[in-house]
């Protein structure tokens, strides 16, 4: 038989869901619109929480941020899943290709051997720093309301991870993939009085129980002097030591953290932006812990950089925390 | 640097790239970093017993899961640019789909949730991280998910509101509820809930009907999602086996806490699996194989095997195993001829099946179909085409565990109900069976705070007392649009349309379409 | 009792020869063609080596390349550089 479609069956009834639609209008939305607004549970549920009775589960009482609708934090990259390995997969092919051409023309290994040290001291052990982060970002995926913000939390758990396992590669390099540089590195943050003060606010941060404290403290604060520190000034300080090579290592960190800029301060803006409780408690969370972050990382400087290097870092986290409403203390920027 | 030892191995090198970026705190109490991994009674002497279920470093996932999107998005573009949904079978098919995006896809999204947080809980820093893994993969298949059905929204009626309807209609509670039953028990128990008795045991059972099905019926952008999610899965299921292993390895004292879990979620997945159930037998167009078919590979004969294998640690099969082996002659009758009866209060279409179909029907179940259930469903029949349709319209009892209505019978006489009840400090509940009843008895302050819809609809919490209130303001159901009975719907006109064709007095359009 | 292994592809050109490689290594192993998947089951055990993947594919094959086309596993998995080994004990 002879079939005739009629052009009106092939119309659609309806551009989007209503949820989406509730909110953005019944036209054609993105997949980050459809992938990320309201598909999280919000009501009705069944039991409460063996392990936190007092709340049921996607309480949005697991912060004291109040929002009237958590949905307002975006992700200015517009991240689902495919978006987010898309974009990780070009990222990590281009670290890959960096590694093995030190590899290949053993840039590490033909570093003197107290270079060699000096990496396994001052930069191999912030994977450790990395996997705190990791498991930071987790808890908060696990903890908050909005897809858009959960998300993006997830997508940096998995990347800090990443992260880490770039950074542990360093000395894999550096031992022939032995595992011994790693060893040795260990030491250090267990025992080396430079990476105590970092060690124990990392391991005060993992007992955070606020999950918006907690990505404040780790994704604003600590990275936001941490980052610059380490993969820009610790950096170039390294070049100067002849070991420009290892930025290559190192591409990777500082790609991610321009990127992660841009989803930090956008959080932070909306959030802050919501009232001014907010606003105020987020101002004693950044009281709180700012200097906790600039003490751990003290060290780090004066043993590379200087100190002026970090004071110059801050004053410039100053300056963006200020752009959202928020002052950091201890300061002359 | 000389080099000194031996090159690492693929097992040792990922030790290294993962747990071995832990340590062993010192300013802070392990027990305040991980409060949770103590309240159930496991007990874990040595975390680097370990075995990591797979071993994928973040380039390397990133690498591949990015390859497997890139595949996907390519279909549904081409899908949604050549109308795709017109090649289906038939618009009935699509009923399977709504069931899906509004039943299962906010599971994913559950998983999600749960495995971020057991990621962060473990003080097993190889455990956090194949969680971690899990809980990204599971948001991957709840956003694909929403993508996949996209299109379809566009064309068909009932798609459009799923999360919302899940947190609220009464049948999408019989999988939310199972899901917060998990999430809300301790770690542990997630991971045997989920990883092992949902991912390892049950989850064929989900996947692979519904992906046959989608193949089986033209619908191209399902298959290749489904198949695309369960390329994560054998990973998932790698996990589970781990979990479990691990466990039982620990401490002999964990062995009677495994077993009592493994009990309470096989019953609930098995209950939870009554809708894929009636899904395969009713819903496709096209069939596949039938539900008892898919129970007897998938479950009888690989869990049996599984469980061959986890005797040595002193597991035996799940308690009322038997009785679930029984009714799968039965659940799937059963559960399509209550949802065709309560069809005003869901977001889907029901409708008989035709004749060929029940003579289908008849050869799958030999022994049950005629016997029990042609009769009622060829009066129904009768009844719609001389349009007395049968609604139901008074609210079933549900169960208080497993929250499906009372309307599973006897293993040993099906013309009778399996009916429990329990009285819990004065209150009377009521089961569909001696496995939901125990499973309320284990943990009765656990499952006294269910929010039954029907309860709720009652006491006022639904927007209304009627049902047509509680249906269209409440669930946001277009009565009649989206749901009731599929022949002279919306949706059939459109398809009717679509496929040229007039609309026919009886039923067989599909037969002329073909 | 009978106590069968199994692993689920894709039906697509990666599972031809993944199937090829298989059933070369796994000679009693059944395969079943089913809706958009092929399934290989085998009494207690299967394997799948690197080594006849990569003769059979005429390149370098990393067993983790697999892990794309699978749909569905049954048995303990034992995985290394090598192989892939599906089990029951
Ligand atoms: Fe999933
Ligand atoms: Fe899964
Ligand atoms: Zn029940």
């Amino acid at each position: 038989m002879t079939i005739e479609i009629k052009t009106t069956s092939v119309e659609p009834i309806r551009n989007t869901y209503s949820a989406i639609a509730r909110r953005f209008g019944d036209k054609p939305a993105t997949r980050y619109q459809e992938a990320s607004f309201d598909i999280e549970a919000k009501t009705n549920f069944h039991y409460r929480p063996l392990w936190d009775p007092k709340r049921t589960l996607n309480d949005p009482s697991r912060t004291a941020m109040q929002m009237d609708d958590w949905y307002a934090v975006t992700d200015p990259r517009q991240f689902f899943y495919g978006a987010y390995v898309g974009n990780r997969a070009k990222m990590q092919e281009a670290a890959e290709s960096n590694f093995g051409f030190c590899d290949k023309r053993n840039l590490l290994t033909r570093l003197p051997e107290e270079t060699q040290h000096q990496l396994l001291r001052l930069l191999v052990p912030l994977r450790h720093v990395e996997l705190g982060a990791n498991m930071n970002n987790s808890k908060i995926a696990g903890d908050a309301i909005a897809t858009t913000v959960a998300q993006m939390h997830m997508f940096a758990a998995t990347d800090r991870l990443g992260i880490g396992q770039y950074l542990s590669r360093i000395a894999l390099l550096l031992d022939g993939s032995t595992g011994k540089a790693l060893d040795e590195s260990k030491t250090f943050w267990m025992d080396d009085e430079l990476w105590q003060p970092m060690r124990k606010l990392v391991e005060d941060m993992l007992v955070i129980d606020d999950w918006f404290e907690l990505t404040l403290v780790q994704n604003v604060l600590l990275d936001g002097l941490m980052y610059p520190l380490i993969y820009d000034r610790m950096d170039a300080w390294l070049g100067e030591q002849g070991a420009e090579d290892v930025s290559l290592l190192t591409e990777f960190q500082r790609d991610w953290f321009k990127e992660s800029l841009r989803w930090t301060n956008a959080m932070t803006k909306t959030v802050v932006g919501e009232s001014e409780g907010n606003r105020e408690q987020l101002q004693i969370w950044v009281t709180q812990w700012e200097p906790r972050a600039y003490e751990a990382l003290k060290p780090i400087a004066q043993a590379t950089t200087g100190l002026d290097a970090l004071d110059e870092i801050r004053a410039e986290l100053s300056v963006r925390l200020k752009k959202v409403g928020l002052e950091s203390t201890g300061v002359q920027a | 640097m000389a080099i000194k030892n031996k090159k690492l191995n693929l097992k040792d090198k990922y030790q290294y790239l993962t747990r071995d970026m832990a340590w062993e705190p010192t300013y802070q109490k392990k027990e305040d970093i991980y409060p949770d991994e103590q309240f159930e009674g496991i007990k874990i002497t040595d975390w680097s017993q370990w075995e990591d279920p797979f071993r994928l470093t973040m380039d390397a996932y990133w690498k591949y899961q990015a390859e497997k999107e890139k595949k996907l998005y390519a279909i549904f573009d081409a899908f949604a640019q050549n109308n795709g949904h017109q090649n289906i079978t038939d618009a009935r098919y699509v009923n399977a789909l709504k069931l899906f995006l509004s039943g299962v896809s906010p599971l994913e999204y559950a998983a999600f949730q749960g495995y971020a947080r057991v990621g962060r809980q473990f003080s097993g820093a190889g455990a956090r991280v194949a969680c971690q893994l899990q809980a990204i993969d599971e948001l991957r298949h709840s956003q694909t998910q929403q993508h996949a059905m996209s299109h379809y929204n566009k064309h068909f009626n009932g798609l459009h509101d799923a999360a919302h309807q899940h947190d609220r209609i009464w049948f999408l509670s019989v999988p939310k509820s199972f899901f917060d039953d998990a999430r809300s028990a301790g770690p542990f128990e997630f991971l045997t809930a989920i990883s092992f008795s949902f991912e390892y045991v049950l989850t064929n059972l989900l996947f692979v009907p519904f992906m046959s099905g989608a193949a089986y019926n033209g619908d191209m952008a399902t298959v290749t999602f489904g198949f695309s999610a369960q390329s994560d899965e054998a990973r998932h299921m790698t996990l589970g086996l781990e979990v479990i292993k691990f466990i039982l390895e620990q401490h002999e004292d964990n062995v009677p806490i495994i077993q009592r879990w493994i009990d309470k979620w096989f019953w609930r997945g098995f209950r939870l699996l009554s809708l894929v159930g009636m899904m395969m037998d009713y819903m496709l167009p096209n069939k596949v194989m039938s539900w008892a078919e898919a129970w007897e590979v998938y479950y009888e004969q690989n869990g049996g095997a599984l469980f061959k294998d986890l005797e040595r640690y002193g597991i035996r099969p799940p308690k009322y195993q038997d009785v679930a082996n029984a009714a799968k002659n039965h659940v799937s009758h059963q559960a399509w001829g209550t949802f065709y009866q309560y069809s005003q209060a869901t977001n889907f279409h029901t409708w008989m099946p035709e004749e060929e179909e029940m003579t289908w029907l008849s050869e799958k179940y030999p022994e049950t179909f005629d016997k029990y259930y042609r009769a009622r469903f060829e009066h129904w029949d009768k009844e719609q085409k001389e349009g007395r349709r049968f609604y139901n319209n008074t609210l079933p009892q549900l169960c208080q565990v497993c929250q499906i209505p009372v309307i599973f019978t006897e293993k040993d006489d099906p013309s009778v109900f399996s009916h429990r009840q329990i009285k819990h400090e004065g209150e009377r509940y009521h089961f569909c069976s001696d496995g939901c009843c125990d499973i309320f008895k284990n943990e009765p302050e656990k499952y006294i705070q269910a929010w039954l819809p029907v309860h709720q609809i009652y006491q006022g919490n639904c927007g209304g007392a009627d049902v047509a209130t509680v249906v269209e303001k409440y669930y946001h159901i277009n009565l009649g649009v989206d749901n009731m009975e599929y022949h002279g719907s919306p949706d059939h006109q459109r398809w009717l349309d679509i496929k040229g064709l007039k609309p026919l007095q009886s039923n067989s359009e599909k037969k002329t379409a073909a | 009792m009978s106590q069968k292994v199994f692993i689920a592809f894709q039906d697509n050109d990666n599972a031809r020869y993944l199937v090829e490689a298989v059933m070369q290594d796994n000679p009693e192993a059944e395969v079943q063609h089913q809706p958009a998947m092929i399934r290989i089951e085998a009494e207690k055990r299967l394997v799948i080596n690197r080594a006849t993947m990569e003769e059979t594919l005429g390149r370098e094959w990393d067993v983790q390349e697999m892990l794309i086309d699978v749909i569905s596993i049954g048995g303990n998995v034992d995985e290394d550089d090598d192989h892939f080994i599906l089990q029951w004990n």
